[in-house]
């Protein structure tokens, strides 16, 4: 069974017609990725996706259930990191747990054992604004894991990082998903990005955004990458 | 070298102060000033020891109605913040008013108080808390208000509620202003009680004031002068130190460093 449905989502925006008839789909341990121009109306899509508005028409279906219009069930990622700048990191990533029901001291505890495969050890007690971009993305990541380490949505997670330190992130994201198997619906306007890291592409048009092509890319090697790289400018 | 610049750097304001009292002094003594027209520093400080009993009494009284007001006030604006924020109508309704009563001439109010109230302690605090309660209130809502939305999205979409939201997100992220206001608050505290008791009163700094300008006292007068001039100061300052302690994350500069 897949993990998310998004079955014939429409949305106007201020009377901006946003998204029209968008339907995908997101297997368990997969990496979908969301490809298209700024603007488009995916943003949007991850408000829907996580409950946080409704649309106008279609369903959001997780495990099964109707979720559409529902919070808290994913982990979601904006693209700023927003962190909270008065707290520490440790608390910080711990808080949606506490948002959960859990105690603070057992959130912290569940989120001290994961700082070391994210990077953060020895950082924990620092206010968010004295680490660099790449360590609050990945403080970011974390919290957005533990919140919900099954579904997780991320809206152009890397875009404001320069790009030395979005390709290491990239590389730590896959090595991330190999260790712990969540299941990513992942927002980019890069294809380079969206072939290194996706299983499956989804391409929008601009607004309002279409779903005008859907590329299986799982497992492929270089130059075949490099032939749908073609395509999807084509499409563009 | 860069140390001793430091210390005179800091030294600057107490310099000035002490260059002023010393022309004071000596324009005073130059010019054969009588003291019952305006007496110099010397004598004020005389004074000041003289009836430390009796001001110390007297400031004991100004500085309890003040201190009360000051924190009635801070309760007030936390719940009417709090509810301006969070109910829609209720912010329409009565944001507008909250400007326009900030027009109302207060040393008006203050003689309606005694009128109402008695001589006692009650009408002025009653001042204080009209007087502290808009500079907290308005600042504590502009911060609450420039929240960045997305951080409250964020937590809506893990399914918090609006308490949750307001006392993790909110709240914290609206303090820095919030000290703002209380500082403003702390700044005119002190003043208002006095104001209350000049208009009338049976004890405080400002009944003292008034007691001893009407028998040209007025180096007591001054002595009292110098007494709310310094406890406003210090409450400033508590509420600076109140600030750094509350504040951490504040603390540290452009740089990432404490
Ligand atoms: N709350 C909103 N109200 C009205 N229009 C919005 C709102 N949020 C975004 N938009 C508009 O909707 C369109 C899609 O936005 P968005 O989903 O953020 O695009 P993307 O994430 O693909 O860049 C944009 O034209 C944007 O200006
Ligand atoms: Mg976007």
């Amino acid at each position: 069974m897949s993990k998310v449905q998004v079955i014939e989502i429409c949305k106007t925006l201020d009377q901006l017609y946003t998204l029209d008839n968008i339907s995908l789909t997101l297997n368990p341990q997969e990496c979908v990725v969301i490809l298209g121009p700024s603007g488009c109306g995916k943003s949007t899509l991850f408000n829907i996706i996580s409950g946080l508005i409704k649309p106008d028409k279609g369903k959001i279906i997780i495990d099964g259930q109707d979720y559409t219009g529902k919070t808290g069930r994913v982990g979601y990622m904006q693209q700023k990191d927003l962190l909270l700048p008065f707290r520490t990191v440790l608390d910080n990533i711990a808080l949606p747990l506490v948002v959960k029901g859990e105690s603070l001291k057992q959130a912290r505890n569940k989120a001290k054992s994961y700082l070391s495969e994210f990077g953060l050890v020895g950082f924990e007690n620092y206010y968010p604004r004295q680490l660099s971009g790449g360590m609050r993305q990945r403080a970011a990541l974390l919290r957005t894991y533990l919140f919900a380490s099954d579904i997780m949505l991320l809206d152009e997670p890397f875009a404001a990082l320069d790009a030395i330190t979005r390709h290491k992130m990239q590389l730590w994201l896959i090595n991330l998903r190999s260790q712990y198997n969540p299941s990513i619906l992942f927002i980019t306007h890069d294809i380079e990005e969206a072939l290194l890291l996706g299983d499956r592409i989804y391409v929008f048009s601009p607004l309002p955004a279409r779903i005008i092509g859907e590329f299986n890319v799982k497992g492929l090697s270089e130059p075949e990458k490099n032939k749908y790289k073609k395509k999807i400018i084509e499409l563009l | 070298m860069k140390k001793s610049a430091n210390i005179a750097h800091n030294a600057a304001p107490a310099i000035a102060l002490l260059f002023l009292l010393f022309l004071w002094e000596f324009g005073v003594r130059f010019y054969e000033i009588k003291p019952w027209i305006l007496p110099g520093p010397v004598k004020v400080l005389s004074s000041l020891i003289k009836e430390h009993n009796l001001l110390l009494m007297h400031t004991g009284i100004t500085l309890f109605e003040a201190l009360t007001g000051f924190l009635l006030a801070v309760i007030l604006a936390f719940i009417t913040a709090f509810l301006l924020t969070h109910v829609e109508w209720l912010n329409r309704a009565f944001y507008p008013l909250l400007i326009i009563s900030q027009t109302v001439p207060l040393i008006v109010l203050a003689v309606l108080f005694t009128l109402w109230f008695g001589w006692g302690l009650t009408p002025k605090i009653i001042i204080v808390v009209l007087v502290c309660f808009f500079p907290v209130t308005i600042n504590f809502i502009e911060g609450i208000n420039s929240v960045d939305p997305d951080q409250v999205h964020l937590f809506r979409s893990m399914g918090a509620n609006k308490w949750t939201i307001f006392r993790l997100v909110k709240l914290p992220s609206a303090l820095p202003a919030f000290f703002s206001g209380l500082r403003i608050a702390a700044t005119y505290s002190i003043m208002a009680a006095v104001i209350g008791e000049w208009l009338g009163a049976q004890k405080g700094l400002g009944y003292f004031m008034t007691l001893k300008q009407k028998s040209f006292a007025i180096d007591e007068v001054l002595a009292a002068v110098f007494i709310i001039c310094l406890m406003s100061f210090l409450l400033v300052k508590a509420v600076d130190f109140l600030e750094y302690i509350m504040l951490p994350w504040n603390r540290i500069n452009e740089n990432g460093k404490y």
